[in-house]
């Protein structure tokens, strides 16, 4: 896989590229909370690439802990296993979550049942 | 609220490549947890916006301003995140500063050409410029949007 592409990288590195993301993307994200009436320049360079250090942050933290480090890859359920485990991923939690195999949530399922049936 | 979800996700490619520039060299990142990954960041915006506008009701202002976002950055327990964004943003302010004093200059040279003539097309540049300055570093590459970046 190639990664880096000598041409472009001299570019970048003049320009040094604060931000990669396309800010007026995230400004469209922004705008659809509700309340919020305006956002200015700085505070929306700031969301950008606090996303940005986010997917970082993300990525790096669900490869350390999660079990695809053996095999050298980072995989959904490294990710999901991350937004349960990290307190600050906790937010994450639905829509990232872990998956289970649906013969065993359909015996859970019965389970419940079972139980109800109890009373 | 938009009326295409997709319009409220980030571009594929870019996240793709700051996932791997985060991760050490050769790691496969499936499919399935870049897109994830990518929603999650969007999530994240979300979040990270409606915790900054709360600083900013608090503080009876409609602007979100960037004491708001790094106030929220830490209420949401991302304090590692302040000093580099604090960081940026002084690169930030200090290349906008430069900008906006080259495009004022050229305004000056201008107008000493015809008064009456620039007063519209004073209007359309600032226009022009304020779309610039939000959007020339990060969009380089606008194409790249509809890029579905193949892993071998």
């Amino acid at each position: 896989m190639a990664q880096t592409n000598p041409g472009k990288d001299s570019q970048a590195s003049e320009a040094k590229k604060l931000i990669s993301l396309p800010t007026s993307r995230v400004r469209l994200i922004m705008k659809s909370s509700p309340d919020v009436s305006s956002i200015n320049q700085d505070a929306l360079f700031l969301t950008t690439k606090a996303t940005e250090l986010f997917v970082q942050h993300l990525a790096l933290t669900s490869f350390n802990n999660g079990s695809g480090r053996e095999a050298n890859s980072l995989d959904y359920s490294d990710l999901a296993k991350t937004a349960e485990e990290t307190d600050t991923f906790h937010f994450l939690t639905d829509i990232l979550p872990k998956k289970i195999l649906a013969r065993d949530y359909l015996e859970s399922l019965e389970q419940l049942q079972d139980e109800d049936a109890d009373f | 609220m938009a009326e295409r979800p997709e319009d409220l996700n980030l571009p594929n490619a870019v996240i793709t490549r700051i996932i791997k520039e985060a991760l050490p060299d050769g790691v496969n990142v499936s499919k399935e947890a870049r897109r994830a990954i990518s929603q999650a960041a969007s999530v994240f915006v979300l979040y990270a916006t409606s915790c900054a506008n709360n600083f900013a009701m608090k503080a009876k202002r409609k602007t979100l301003n960037a004491g708001d976002v790094l106030a929220a950055m830490e209420e949401m327990e991302f304090e590692r995140f302040l000093e580099p964004l604090r960081e940026a943003l002084e690169v930030y302010k200090k290349d906008q500063k430069g900008r906006k004093e080259v495009s004022e200059q050229k305004r000056k040279d201008k107008e000493k050409k015809t008064d009456s003539e620039n007063d519209k097309s004073r209007e359309e540049e600032e226009e022009e410029e304020e779309q610039q300055r939000m959007e020339e570093e990060p969009e380089e590459e606008p194409e790249e949007e509809e890029e579905e970046v193949v892993e071998n």
